[in-house]
């Protein structure tokens, strides 16, 4: 029986979801729960402080004729406002997932040689190649699928709270379901994945090579390393060779290689202020054709290198380091 | 059959000291080699440079592989047991299981499955869970279930009470060691090998100090039980070491003559725990 390659791979990702199953899976489901749970206790308490100043915004029949009188555009903005409650799940999820990542990489490649177990691994017959590939994939893969799936999830649940809140007080609202956008707001969460992958790669190739390297604390090493040779830059002033002002070392490096793993840094720093944020009313903002605009961003590609030839050195620190 | 392992000039240096010390041997297929030696002598150094875990210079050949370049491929052919705590601890029966069945292959589920129900070991146990015993019990399932050529033990019963020592070799040699496999072992407990032995090589400062089949070392090496009246007759034959027990003496001789001896008292095949003291005498000093 021969295994094959793509086989193994999956195993080894599985084994990954094994391990860290806390981080890839609990961690947002219980974020997400928690984000459900605040609403409810929102609204709740809205409701409560709505009956005890005896505020029944719903009874009058107000907001159904606020409704009925709407025109598309008002109607295309509900639709846009219904989209954003579907994404405000899933902020809080990619602020977790963000953290999840950044220490799921740090510890990938060096948690098994503190505990030996590196041993047991090392005496199957899988390339260190295979085993360093297996993790990134776990990390900017894996991770973000379950983030996405669960927020996606989430966002549709958040969407029925309002629904029922609001047919409480006598608002069909289910007409104005009608007007989001789940699928493409889906899509977005999504398609945005690959670039993510890239756009992370310099990160979690840092991340991983702290971590197959550093004998010890490979958090400090990983943080003290770039934040002190910023210190040394800021001090010496030694980016005013380059002509460059020394916020660019912040930026470019520090910022770039430790927080990449975050979602949607990409988006908020990867442009040199050059790309306006396109599309009809100041609308949909993860559109997908506005994302993707990145890719044309030298940035990008920049960190993709750099993000490769650091995962080269992981691979090679996980062929030659040991438990020792 | 050509050798299993065919190495020469192995040294490898570490900042302070040198672990291998330009050590050349061979291991044919079929052997239960011992690899004895004090703490620090570079017996881990050497498995690790047959698993291709460190880097070293010198020629080494493990199974037609070069440890350094094609340790993948030779993983499939060889196992390896590192002390017993090298499970992950947060890993289940059946997901470790699941996981060698689907990657190694040569593992054969149904084996393995087998010795596990010989066992206390229940598929949703944790390794965390579980006695030293235990993890061992696992990790010899998983291991006897690979039709591995060669396989590697490196203090595979340390810290173990003596009914699963005694139990873990007994597997071994009767579920597993058959003429196409070879097995390496390295113990401080040189008496619970001592038996299913048949190469020992002994290892000091990074050097071998004896490689021999035991057949050999029977031939070799003397013991003899003297009398105070002919102790200085004895000592006169230049013995590796002496000591006394009940007002005797024991002498032990490296390739005296067995004839001359026997004039002398009554002669035994040393045990390997006594070999190793004599040679290694003056190891801490």
């Amino acid at each position: 029986m021969k295994t094959s390659a793509w086989k193994t791979m999956y195993w080894l990702v599985k084994r990954e979801f094994w391990e860290h199953r806390g981080g890839f899976f609990w961690a947002p489901i219980i974020t997400g729960g928690v984000f459900l749970l605040l609403n409810i206790m929102g609204i709740i308490a809205a409701e409560v402080i709505g009956a005890q100043h005896g505020i029944n915004f719903g009874a009058s029949g107000g907001l159904r004729h606020v409704i009925a009188e709407m025109d598309t555009g008002d109607l295309s903005k509900v639709g846009f406002a219904l989209d954003m409650a579907m994404y405000s799940a899933m902020g809080l999820l990619i602020v977790v997932l963000g953290f999840v990542v950044f220490f799921y990489c740090l510890s990938a490649l060096y948690d098994d040689r503190r505990d030996r177990s590196i041993l047991f691994w090392k005496s199957l017959p899988i390339s260190d190649t295979s085993t360093v590939l297996s993790k990134i994939i776990s990390a900017t893969m894996l991770a973000p699928v379950v983030a996405v799936v669960t927020g996606i999830i989430v966002g549709m649940l958040q969407l029925m709270i309002l629904a029922v809140t609001l047919s409480f007080h006598g608002v069909n609202v289910w007409q104005l379901l009608v007007l989001a956008h789940p699928f493409r707001v889906m899509a977005n969460l999504i398609g945005y994945i690959p670039l993510y992958v890239l756009w992370a790669l310099p990160s979690v190739g840092w991340l991983l090579l702290c971590s197959a390297w550093a004998r010890n604390k490979p958090f400090l090493w990983a943080v003290a390393l770039p934040v002190a040779t910023g210190l040394l830059v800021s001090w010496f002033g030694i980016m005013g060779l380059f002509d460059l002002p020394t916020i660019w070392f912040w930026k470019n490096i520090v910022q770039r290689g430790l927080f990449s793993v975050f979602p949607g840094t990409g988006s908020v720093f990867g442009h040199q202020g050059d790309i306006a944020v396109t599309g009809n009313q100041g609308m949909d903002f993860m559109d997908l054709g506005n994302t993707y605009q990145l890719l044309a961003s030298a940035n990008l590609w920049i960190g993709v290198a750099v993000g490769l030839g650091l995962l080269a050195g992981a691979i090679w620190f996980r062929r030659w380091r040991d438990d020792s | 059959m050509s050798a299993v392992i065919t190495a020469s000039g192995l040294t490898k240096r570490y900042k302070s000291a040198l672990a291998l010390d330009n050590v050349s041997f061979q291991i044919a297929p079929g052997r239960i080699v011992g690899l004895i030696g004090p703490n620090g002598a570079g017996k881990t150094t050497a498995l690790k440079a047959i698993l291709g875990l460190t880097d070293f210079t010198g020629d080494l050949n493990v199974l037609g592989f070069d440890p350094r370049k094609q340790r993948g491929k030779l993983m499939g052919d060889v196992c390896f047991i590192a002390d017993v705590a090298v499970l992950p601890r947060w890993i289940r029966v059946h997901e470790v299981v699941d996981f060698v069945a689907n990657v190694h292959p040569r593992f054969d589920r149904a084996k393995c499955e087998a010795f596990l129900a010989r066992t206390k070991l229940t598929p949703n146990q944790r390794v965390r869970q579980m006695s030293k015993g235990m993890i061992v019990q696992l990790h010899l399932a998983l291991v006897m279930a690979i039709d591995a050529k060669l396989l590697i033990l490196d203090e595979p019963t340390l810290g173990l009470d003596i009914l699963y020592r005694k139990q873990f070799y007994q597997h071994l040699l009767e579920d597993y060691f058959d003429e196409n496999k070879t097995i390496i072992v390295t113990t401080h407990q040189v008496e619970e090998v001592e038996h299913i032995l048949t190469d020992l090589m002994f290892i000091r400062d990074g050097k071998i100090v004896l490689d021999a089949d035991m057949d050999a070392v029977g031939d070799r090496f003397i013991e003899v039980m003297v009398g105070a009246d002919k102790a200085d007759t004895a000592r006169a034959l230049k013995p590796l070491d002496e000591r006394q027990v009940f007002g005797k003496s024991i002498f032990l001789f490296d390739g005296a003559n067995r004839a001359a001896l026997e004039q002398l008292g009554e002669t035994r095949r040393p045990s390997i725990s006594d070999l190793f003291v004599a040679t290694m005498k003056g190891t801490y000093a």
